[in-house]
C-alpha cells in the first residue's frame, strides 16, 4: 500500500445561494481503506461527494487524486480518474435492463452489438469476483432496491472505478441486504479499492470503516480512527453537544380510551388483504407503538385510520362516536374534524407540497378553518403570523416562512408537518415514521414533543420500522406481521423476542 | 371495388408521408425528453423555405436543403429556449408555431406578392414520381402486379425516404450508442449525466434530428405533393403527427401504422366528399377530419391501453439544486 492518499481535498468551499454547504473542507482518504463520513442531514456530505464526482463544481479549493491535482469539471472526468459513485437516489433508467444501464456511457463503440457481448463477459466476471449477483437481462423496475444498488456498484466497477463513493447506501436496504452490502465493501477493500461511505448511521460506521470523518453544518470537524472512537463520541461531534440516544420519559398514566379500532380489514388495489381483522385501542395519555418490518400492513392501517384508504370492513370509535368504516364515507378532512391528527409516513408524498412556501404548508388540510380566512379570501398576514409562531416553537430552521419547503432539510420538513398536526391539539395523533431520514438533533426534538403530547393527555399511535424508536417511545408495543397484530408486548421486552415476532416466528399464543 | 380500394390506399400512402416524417421527428425529440408541440410550425417554415428556393433555383434538391435548414433553425430556437435556458417546452413550441405561421405569410407576400403563396414551381423545382423497376411490365398481373404498380411504385422519392426512415429510426434507437443514450436521457437525465455524458449536447442532437425530419416533411408538402407553398398549408398536420406519436406510444413501427391509419381516414374523407353512403347518407368531411383526434382522446382515456410517455419528457434538466 503506497502512502500517497487516494483522495485529498484541500480547502473546498461551495455555496448554494445563501447556503454555505461546504466550508474550508480538508480531507485525506488513504488508499485501500474504507473511510466513513458521518454528519446530520444537511451537514454537506452529499454536496462534498458530488463535488468529488464532478456533479457540482467547488467555488474554491483543490482536489487531489492519487497525489495529482485534478480539475473534475464533469462526471466523465471523475470516471476517467477512477472514481465511481453510488448515489442516494439511484441513477438508473427504470425501463432499461441491467446490462443497458451498466453500459450507458461506456458502450465501447457507436454500435451496441460489439460492446454488449464484451460487457456481458465483463459483468459475469465482476459478478463472480465480488459476489454481486444480478440478472443482466432483468428490467430495473422489476428489481428490488437492494439489487438496484448492486447494479449501481457494478456500473462503477465496470467503468474501472478504484475509488467508490457510496452516498447513504443503507437507507433503502433491509438489515440483511445491508449486511450483504458490507461484505461486498469488505471484498472491494481486499481487492485494493478505496471506499468512501457516507451515512448518518453510526452503527454502520463502527461496523465497517477504518477511518471516520465527521461533518457538521458544512464543516469537517474531526477525523478519527474507527478503532479509537465510540458511537457516543461521534454522535457528540455530529451535533456539537451530547445527545441522549435514549428517550427520557416518565411512566405513562393512561386514562379513558380515545381510539378504538375493531375488526378492521383493508384490501388494496390488487385485491390482496393487507390488514386482516385488526382490533386494538389507544388510551388518552399513552403512546401505542406498532412495530413490524415494513410492508406488513402498518402503512395501510395508518392510512385507513387517517381516512385516506377505504376499509373493507371494521369500525372505529373516536371519542365515543362509532363509525363503520366500510359503510360510511370517510375522508381525511372528516377525520381531522373528529380531532384526529395525522403525520404521514412519507412527508414528500403526503405531508407537504414541496413547491409551496412554509406558511402555505403550515395550514395544508386546515385551510378551510375560518380563523384563516377573511370572507372568501385567505387571511395571509394571519397565516404567516401563525406560521412564524410555529417556526419559533418548533425551532424550524431556517426561520423563514416564505421559503419553499423543498429547501428545508429533512428534519426541518418533518418538524413543519409535526407542528401543523400538533398545534391543532388533536385528541388522537397518528404518527408514521416520524424520524425517517431525519438527523439526530431533530430526532431528539421530535421524540420530546411526542412524549409531551402524551403527557398532555393525548393518545398517540406510532408506526415505525425503527425498533429502537418504538421501544424508546411507546408504552405498549403491538407487533404487526402479514397484516395481523401478532402480539402485544411491553417496550422493555427483549429486542430479540420482538424481532422474532416481527419475523412471524410465533403467533398470538407465543 | 378493388380498384377503388387501391386508389384509396394509394392516396393513403401520399397523405401519410408528411405525418410519418413529422411523427418520427417528434419521436426523436420526445424520446430525448423535449416535448415538441412545434412540429406544425417547423413543417410550415420548411414548406415555405423549400417552396421559395425551389421556385428561385428550379432545383428540388436545393429546395429540400432550404426546407431542412429552416426547420433546423427553428428546432435550434426551441432547443435554446428549452434545453439551454430550461424554459417551458410547450410555450416555446407554441411560439414557434405562431412565428412560422406569421413569418411565412409575411415573407411570402413581401417577396412574391401573391397573397402569401409562392409562385408555381418551374420544371425541376418539384420532386417527380419514380417508377419502380418492372412496374410497367407488372401492372397487368392481377392483384400483386396492380398493387406493385399502383401502390408501391409511382411515388416521389420523399415518400420512400419517409417509409425507409421507420426501420432506420428503429435501428438507431435500439441498436446504436446514440439511441441508447437518447432513450436514457428521456427517462432519467440524471443517470445520463452521472454516466459522464452531456445531457445538453445529447438533447440538442435529438432536436436537430427532429429539425431534419420536419424539414423533409414540410418540403414534401410544397415541392413534392403540391407545386409551391400555400399559406398555412400544413393545416394541422403537425398536431395530427403529435397525436399519432402518442397513439404509437413513442415507437417507430407503431408510428408508421398510426400515421397510415390517420392518412387512410383522410383519404376516405376526400373520397367520400359529397357522396352518399347507402343507409347513412352523407357523412360530413369534418367527421373524418376529427377522427384522428377522437381516437387519440379515446386512447389517452385509457381504452386502448396506456400510453406512457418518456418519464422526463417536458421537464428541463436542472443539475444544481435550487
Amino acid at each position: 500500500m503506497s502512502d500517497t492518499p487516494a483522495i485529498e481535498l484541500r480547502n473546498i468551499n461551495k455555496s448554494f445561494g445563501p447556503v454555505h454547504a461546504n466550508r474550508d473542507i480538508d480531507l485525506v482518504v488513504k488508499k485501500g481503506s474504507i473511510h466513513g463520513i458521518v454528519g446530520e442531514n444537511g451537514a454537506g456530505k452529499s454536496t462534498l461527494m458530488s463535488i468529488l464526482y464532478g456533479f457540482y463544481q467547488a467555488d474554491k479549493g483543490d482536489v487531489l487524486v492519487d497525489g495529482r491535482k485534478a480539475h473534475i469539471g464533469d462526471s466523465k472526468t471523475a470516471i476517467s480518474l477512477g472514481i465511481g459513485m453510488v448515489h442516494q437516489h439511484f441513477m438508473l433508467v427504470d425501463n432499461f435492463t441491467v446490462l443497458e444501464n451498466v453500459i450507458l456511457g461506456a458502450e465501447g463503440g457507436p454500435l451496441l452489438a460489439g460492446g454488449v457481448s464484451k460487457a456481458r463477459q465483463e459483468l459475469k466476471r465482476l459478478e463472480d469476483d465480488y459476489g454481486l449477483k444480478v440478472g443482466v437481462d432483468e428490467l430495473i423496475e422489476d428489481l428490488p432496491v437492494g439489487l438496484q444498488q448492486r447494479v449501481e456498484i457494478l456500473k462503477a466497477l465496470f467503468r474501472g472505478a478504484e475509488i467508490l463513493i457510496l452516498d447513504e447506501p443503507t437507507g433503502v436496504l433491509t438489515p440483511a441486504e445491508a449486511d450483504h452490502l458490507f461484505r461486498i465493501l469488505q471484498v472491494l477493500k481486499d481487492e485494493g479499492k478505496t471506499v468512501l461511505l457516507i451515512t448518518h448511521k453510526l452503527r454502520e460506521i463502527m461496523a465497517v470503516t477504518d477511518t471516520v470523518s465527521v461533518m457538521r453544518r458544512g464543516e469537517m470537524v474531526a477525523t478519527r480512527k474507527t478503532s479509537e472512537t465510540s458511537m457516543a463520541e461521534l454522535a457528540e461531534l455530529m451535533v456539537g453537544r451530547s445527545v441522549l440516544l435514549r428517550v427520557d420519559k416518565k411512566p405513562a398514566h393512561p386514562k379513558e380510551t380515545v381510539l378504538d379500532v375493531s375488526h378492521l380489514t383493508v384490501t388494496d388495489s390488487r385485491g390482496v388483504q393487507v390488514v386482516k381483522d385488526v382490533s386494538f385501542n389507544v388510551r388518552a395519555g399513552e403512546i401505542v407503538g406498532i412495530a413490524g418490518v415494513s410492508g406488513n400492513g402498518q402503512s395501510e392501517l395508518l392510512e385507513t385510520l387517517a381516512g385516506i384508504r377505504k376499509a373493507t370492513s371494521g369500525k372505529v370509535t373516536i371519542e365515543g362516536a362509532t363509525i363503520d368504516l366500510a359503510e360510511t364515507h370517510v375522508d381525511p378532512a372528516m377525520m381531522r374534524d373528529w380531532n384526529l391528527g395525522h403525520v404521514p409516513e412519507d412527508r414528500h408524498r403526503m405531508g407537504l407540497v414541496t413547491g409551496f412556501a412554509e406558511y402555505e404548508n403550515a395550514i395544508l388540510g386546515y385551510h378551510n378553518d375560518p380563523t384563516y380566512s377573511k370572507g372568501f379570501l385567505l387571511d395571509i398576514p394571519k397565516i404567516r403570523d401563525a406560521a412564524r409562531e410555529e417556526i419559533e416553537k418548533y425551532d424550524i430552521r431556517p426561520p423563514d416562512c416564505l421559503l419553499k419547503t423543498a429547501n428545508f432539510s429533512g428534519g426541518n420538513q418533518q418538524k413543519i408537518v409535526l407542528a401543523r398536526e400538533m398545534e391543532r391539539d388533536p385528541t388522537v395523533l397518528l404518527v408514521g415514521q416520524p424520524t425517517r431520514g431525519v438527523d439526530i438533533g431533530a430526532i431528539e426534538f421530535i421524540h420530546k414533543r411526542l412524549i409531551e403530547m402524551r403527557d398532555a393527555g393525548k393518545g398517540v399511535l406510532l408506526v415505525s420500522v425503527e425498533l429502537d424508536e418504538i421501544r424508546g417511545l411507546a408504552d405498549r408495543v403491538l407487533v404487526m406481521f402479514d397484516g395481523k397484530i401478532v402480539g402485544e408486548r411491553s417496550p422493555e421486552t427483549d429486542e430479540s423476542e420482538l424481532g422474532l415476532l416481527m419475523a412471524g416466528a410465533h403467533g398470538e399464543n407465543a | 371495388m378493388f380498384d377503388a380500394l387501391i386508389l384509396i390506399l394509394d392516396s393513403t400512402v401520399r397523405l401519410s408521408t408528411p405525418l410519418l416524417l413529422a411523427c418520427l421527428a417528434g419521436l426523436y425529440s420526445e424520446r430525448s425528453g423535449v416535448v415538441d408541440i412545434g412540429l406544425e410550425g417547423k413543417m410550415l417554415g420548411a414548406a415555405f423555405g423549400a417552396g421559395a428556393v425551389g421556385y428561385v433555383t428550379g432545383n428540388a434538391w436545393l429546395g429540400l436543403l432550404a426546407g431542412i435548414a429552416v426547420a433546423i433553425a427553428l428546432a435550434l430556437v426551441h432547443g435554446f429556449a428549452s434545453i439551454t435556458n430550461r424554459g417551458n417546452q410547450i410555450v416555446s413550441g407554441v411560439a414557434i408555431n405562431f412565428l412560422a405561421a406569421g413569418l411565412t405569410a409575411l415573407l411570402g407576400q413581401t417577396w412574391f406578392r401573391q397573397g402569401g403563396r409562392t409562385p408555381p414551381l418551374p420544371q425541376g423545382g418539384r420532386f417527380g414520381d419514380i417508377t419502380l423497376p418492372y412496374a410497367e411490365q407488372a401492372r397487368d398481373i392481377p392483384v400483386v402486379g396492380e398493387i406493385y404498380y399502383e401502390l408501391l411504385s409511382g411515388h416521389n422519392i420523399l415518400v420512400y425516404v419517409a417509409f425507409l426512415a421507420v426501420p432506420v429510426t428503429w435501428w438507431i434507437l435500439f441498436r446504436t450508442r446514440f439511441g441508447l443514450r437518447l432513450r436514457a436521457v428521456g427517462e432519467n437525465p440524471a443517470a445520463v449525466d452521472t454516466a459522464g455524458i452531456s445531457v445538453v449536447w445529447l438533447r440538442y442532437r435529438a432536436v436537430i434530428a427532429c429539425g431534419i425530419l420536419t424539414g423533409i416533411a414540410g418540403s414534401y408538402l410544397s415541392i413534392a405533393q403540391s407545386s409551391g407553398f400555400i399559406k398555412d398549408m400544413t393545416a394541422g398536420k403537425g398536431f395530427i403527427a403529435l397525436a399519432a406519436l402518442i397513439f404509437a406510444k413513442w415507437r417507430p413501427a407503431n408510428a408508421m401504422f398510426a400515421c397510415l391509419l390517420f392518412g387512410f381516414l383522410d383519404a376516405v374523407a376526400i373520397r367520400l366528399q359529397g357522396q352518399k353512403i347507402p343507409g347513412i347518407g352523407e357523412v360530413p368531411v369534418q367527421f373524418f377530419q376529427a377522427l384522428p383526434y377522437i381516437l387519440t382522446v379515446i386512447l389517452l382515456a385509457g381504452f386502448i391501453g396506456k400510453a406512457i410517455p418518456p418519464k422526463a419528457s417536458g421537464i428541463p434538466y436542472l443539475k444544481e439544486r435550487t
